[in-house]
């Protein structure tokens, strides 16, 4: 039993930063994944970064003025354009530093929002700074709707989730009747030197995906989903497990694409069956077999897809 | 310690409404909203970290000197996250007052 009794002392987690950059005394919902996924990506870049962040729940949560919850240097700026204040700060840096002004040290670029803030609103200023190819982390916290305002859908809400603004009824019965914007492989069409999914419920692949971008040579796009207890209508205790579900279901798959390469982060194991995902989520509460059945074959597609990007075969259970 | 927004005079208020204090809303105690808290078993717990890590609030804490996890709860929401996911059942969630 040396084993177990080993185990059972506490010893120092290593690749898990323990400084916290965001801190306690926030006011994100109980259970919220969104707030944990800024701090698994702050922990993973370290205290040398410089923030921008559009409006949204995680500036509503985290600033109520004359408070903050930043321990790093964080700069609010509109709904629209967190990648264009990002872009200036990288340039502003590169200039003070040209200049003598700033000591000669490497400071992180951050830019921050929501689905809303960046599928919808912020798309164009997110395009013109991967296309400038500045060297800017740009990070989206998905949670599928505008979820600050009240749960409004975005293009980034997934085909039969039940928003406040697609709501289930006898006149739409899917709720959200368009499909998720696939804003990752949007991203990689920039030719950017990276792009990759993840969630916290991954959260050593998110780390890992994190110091990747940190070392990218330009820009970096990092689409995290962010389970939304209040908004999915799901128990908050359950928001790890929920994003689990989402990536072993195939509705979120973890991926990367360095340098124009993709590559599948998880074994291409056999998909669980969607309605695994769905069970529980009041948002998909309304869900009949067809339209359960109609998801479930565009993801099935997507996966394949998704597989052939990366030129991988699905292994059965035995080759697992 | 910074004052409550209603406190603070117009004169006060830095240029671009820069907060200069970094993390000072841990002034703000999130504990209040709790009304189910985790309750510890540290015959149980096999100092995965697993609660630590999945924190959204960053209430939880090692503790090496006692070889324990430590909860804070000015901020503990009472969110279950961490009872959920700890593999061992080393945390239960208990009504408040209970
Ligand atoms: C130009 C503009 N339009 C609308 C708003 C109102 N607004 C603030 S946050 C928000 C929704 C944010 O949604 P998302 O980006 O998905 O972030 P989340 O709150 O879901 O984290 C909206 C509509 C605004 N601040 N500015
Ligand atoms: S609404 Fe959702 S994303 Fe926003 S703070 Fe609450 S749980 Fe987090
Ligand atoms: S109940 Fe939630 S907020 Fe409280 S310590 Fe556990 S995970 Fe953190
Ligand atoms: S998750 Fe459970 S077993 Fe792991 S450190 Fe926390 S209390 Fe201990
Ligand atoms: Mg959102």
């Amino acid at each position: 039993m040396a084993g177990a009794s080993e185990k059972k002392i506490l010893k120092p987690l290593k690749n898990f930063p323990m400084e916290e950059y965001i801190n306690s005394g926030h006011r994100a919902c109980q259970g919220c994944a969104e707030v944990l996924a800024v701090r698994h990506v702050l922990k993973a870049i370290g205290p040398d970064m410089i923030l921008a962040m559009a409006t949204g729940c995680m500036e509503i949560i985290s600033s109520p003025y004359p408070l903050t919850s930043w321990n790093v240097p964080w700069i609010h700026v509109a709904f629209e354009n967190a990648a264009a204040v990002a872009s200036g700060v990288e340039s502003g840096l590169k200039a003070l530093r040209r200049k003598g002004r700033i000591p000669d040290k490497e400071i992180t670029v951050l830019a921050m929002g929501g689905d809303g803030g960046t599928t919808d609103i912020g798309f164009q200023a997110l395009s013109g700074m991967m296309e400038r190819g500045q060297k800017v982390i740009y990070v989206c916290v998905d949670n599928e709707a505008y979820m600050n305002t009240g749960i409004q859908r975005s293009s980034s809400t997934p085909f039969g989730a039940s928003t406040t603004t697609s709501p289930a009824g006898k006149v739409h019965p899917a709720g959200q009747m368009t499909w998720k914007k696939d804003m990752t492989a949007i991203a990689a069409a920039h030719g950017i030197p990276y792009t990759a999914t993840a969630c916290p419920s991954f959260y050593t692949d998110l780390i890992k995906k994190v110091q990747k971008a940190k070392e990218a040579n330009g820009p970096a796009y990092l689409h995290i989903l962010s389970v939304c207890p209040t908004g999915w209508r799901i128990p908050p205790e359950k928001a790890i497990q929920y994003g689990q579900l989402a990536v072993d279901t195939g509705v979120f798959p973890l991926y990367e694409v360095e340098n124009g390469v993709w590559k599948l982060s998880r074994k291409a194991k056999a998909l669980k069956p969607v309605t695994d995902y769905f069970k529980g989520q009041g948002r998909y509460r309304h869900l009949d077999e067809k339209l359960t059945a109609f998801i479930q074959e565009k993801v099935n597609e997507r996966w394949e897809r998704l597989l052939k990007l990366c030129g991988v075969e699905l292994q059965t259970e035995d080759q697992a | 310690m910074t004052k409550p927004m209603d406190h603070i005079t117009w004169q006060e208020i830095e240029p671009g409404g820069v907060i200069s204090e970094p993390g000072n809303a841990s002034s703000y105690h999130t504990g209040t909203w709790r009304s189910q808290r985790p309750v510890y078993d540290v015959d149980k717990c096999i100092r995965c970290w697993r609660c630590f890590i999945m924190c959204p609030d960053a209430a939880i804490s090692p503790d090496y000197e006692n070889n324990r996890m430590v909860w804070n709860f000015d901020y503990c929401k009472g969110c279950g996250i961490c009872a959920f996911e700890c593999p061992v059942d080393a945390i239960e969630m208990q009504e408040e007052g209970e």
